[in-house]
């Protein structure tokens, strides 16, 4: 589902964020992704939704090839992809509703099948009973899960999550890495970037760890306890 | 609120959505590139194309309901527009107005065929019954030499001089007046070339000169027109694209988010093509209410006027054609210049 095959990533600073980073994520796998602050999760994960471009190497997509992608091609890409953003990036102008809609309004859905749709995302979330509020006035763990609801409600084959727990409290936490582990299980592809060690370790997944932009270590989350205590 | 959460085996996941294998019908949106994430049945979602008339009446709607809000920005550009259409539209209908004017008085156009001398009387009379036949010609009048002198030392009062002289010097004339459909410029400058070459005649004259110049005038007139028209276009453009330009920064983050979401350009461009469509069917109405008063106002002392000089002339008002064009050329420059801006700012919108 996701091949990096020798990828590097140098912003226009010329700050290398990625080197010589190779891996293979199975369709229906579902890994963390961890590391330091800059190792250079965020830039991986936006390479993956061709949000940035590699500058060397490539990323190979459910067999697509985004060296070569046509701009154009892109949104049709970006929709077989679900992405919670680390900041967000909801509409603060528009409902939960209508934030949760936009996937499947842009991918033309006909307006009886979006009511039932968002509304079994938004139940899945827990925020079913605010589909009318503004996002604005509802708390950062409540945005964030509106972010997941609309990545998940155009069901996408590859869900990526970039620090999904960063607002919400540990319970709540393990609550929707149990709800990613539910969508991983009925075969959707997942890739979660967090540094919430305590939660992952608990979990038994795969793991990547970057360093300064290198593949630090490929290995399963119950091996990550051993080599902290270890 | 975590109480809500539910986390009740997998299966229970979007009842609605992912309760059903993700492999086995996942939708194919329109464009969508061939994946190899595919043993996926090709199944479309129930009533696509009606949802994507739907979709575009929804954003024609409700890209009118984002103007609604704010109404006096959206009255002052629709004002601009309006204005500069209302000006070209306005003096079209007053040159429409003066050529119909000018064909009515076209009607008394003549011409007249001086003869040579010493063509006998008989020949004179058969020639004005061959150009009666002529297509073209309504009546011909002969008037012989005696009578044009006798009309001559009538109004002229140079008749002590006329005595002097041995001999009328003055030619027999056939005045032709031509019918209502060829009493045109063109058809009459035809006419006069056909007649020149008539054996008997001297020299022919039309006597519309004015006519003609008239006429010139006006065709100035309407290149005029279109030259202001054309200016006034190029404005109405750049007020549109201006003002969509506003609107795309205004949503910026709007545009970001919808793009990192899978958005098509298409999809983007397509609440700023209809609002640009909303301004430029606003201008053009307020344009045609603009035109249709000030005709309205000008009507009645212009029938006045027209009374005294004893004509049934009345001002002609918009006509369904320019009525159409009006609304036509303010529809299609709202759209160009939603188009432009949007194909100019869109593509450097784009998240990171
Ligand atoms: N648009 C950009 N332009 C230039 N440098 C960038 C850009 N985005 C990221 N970087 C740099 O790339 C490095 C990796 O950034 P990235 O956001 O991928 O880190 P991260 O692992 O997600 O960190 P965090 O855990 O804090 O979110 C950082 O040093 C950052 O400064
Ligand atoms: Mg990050």
């Amino acid at each position: 589902m996701i091949k990096f095959d020798n990828v590097n990533k140098r912003y226009p600073g010329g700050h290398e964020a990625l080197s010589g980073v190779s891996f293979h994520l199975q369709a229906g796998e579902m890994a963390f992704l961890t590391g330091h602050s800059g190792a250079g999760k965020s830039s991986l994960l936006k390479l993956i939704a061709c949000i940035e471009r590699a500058s060397r190497g490539n990323v190979i997509i459910d067999g697509q090839n985004l060296t070569r992608l046509k701009n154009r091609h892109i949104p049709a890409l970006r929709r077989k992809i679900g992405v919670v953003f680390q900041n967000h990036n909801l509409l603060y102008d528009r409902t939960v509703y209508d934030n949760v809609a936009l996937p499947l309004i842009i991918a033309g859905y006909h307006q009886s099948e979006v009511g039932r749709r968002v509304r079994a995302a938004l139940d899945k979330v827990g925020l079913l009973g605010k589909e009318r509020l503004m996002p604005i006035t509802l708390s950062g763990g409540e945005q964030q899960r509106v972010g997941i609801a609309r990545a998940v409600v155009n069901r996408p084959p590859l869900l990526l999550a970039d620090e999904p727990t960063g607002n919400l409290d540990p319970e709540l936490s393990r609550e929707i890495m149990g709800l990613f582990e539910q969508f991983n299980q009925v075969g959707v592809s997942v890739l979660i970037a967090t540094h919430d060690h305590d939660l992952i370790s608990r979990l038994d997944h795969r793991l990547l760890t970057l360093d300064h932009g290198r593949l630090a270590r490929d290995g399963r989350t119950t091996e990550m306890l051993h080599a902290q205590t270890g | 609120m975590r109480g809500a959460l539910r986390s009740n085996g997998p299966l229970a996941i979007l009842p609605l959505t992912l309760t059903l294998s993700p492999k086995g019908e996942r939708e194919h949106t329109e464009g969508c590139i061939e994946s190899t994430m595919s043993d996926k049945a090709k199944q479309k979602p129930r009533g696509k194309i009606n949802a994507y008339f739907t979709h575009h009446l929804w954003v024609l709607v409700s890209s009118l309901g984002v103007l609604w809000r704010t109404p006096l920005a959206t009255l002052m550009t629709a004002a601009v527009i309006g204005i500069a259409l209302a000006l070209p539209a306005g003096l079209h209908v007053l040159l429409q107005n003066v050529q119909q004017l000018s064909t009515g008085w076209e009607g008394t156009a003549q011409m007249s065929l001086f003869l040579k001398s010493g063509v006998p009387e008989t020949r004179i009379k058969a020639l004005a019954d061959k150009l009666r036949n002529w297509e073209g010609v309504a009546e011909v009048r002969y008037i012989s030499r005696e009578q044009a002198l006798a009309e001559f030392r009538a109004q002229s009062g140079f008749g002590g001089a006329l005595d002097s002289l041995d001999e009328n010097p003055l030619p027999a004339v056939l005045v032709i007046r031509p019918t209502a459909e060829a009493a045109e410029p063109a058809q009459m400058e035809l006419l006069l070339g056909k007649v020149q070459k008539l054996e008997p005649v001297d020299l022919a004259q039309l006597d519309m000169e004015w006519v003609r110049r008239l006429a010139g005038i006006i065709e100035l007139g309407k290149r005029g027109v279109l030259l202001l028209g054309g200016l006034l276009g190029l404005a109405i453009l750049l007020v549109v694209g201006n003002t969509i330009r506003l609107t795309i920064l205004g949503r910026r983050q709007e545009i970001i988010v919808t793009k990192l979401i899978g958005a098509t350009n298409a999809f983007i461009r397509r609440p700023f093509l209809y609002t640009g469509f909303w301004y430029g069917l606003m201008g053009a109405v307020l344009a045609w209410l603009l035109v249709a008063s000030l005709l309205g106002l000008l009507s009645d002392p212009v029938s006045r006027l027209s009374f005294l000089y004893n004509s049934d002339f009345s001002l002609g008002g918009l006509g369904l054609e320019t009525v159409l064009i009006l609304l036509g050329s303010g529809i299609g420059l709202g759209l160009l210049g939603s188009w432009l801006a949007v194909g100019r700012h869109l593509q450097e919108i784009e998240p990171t």
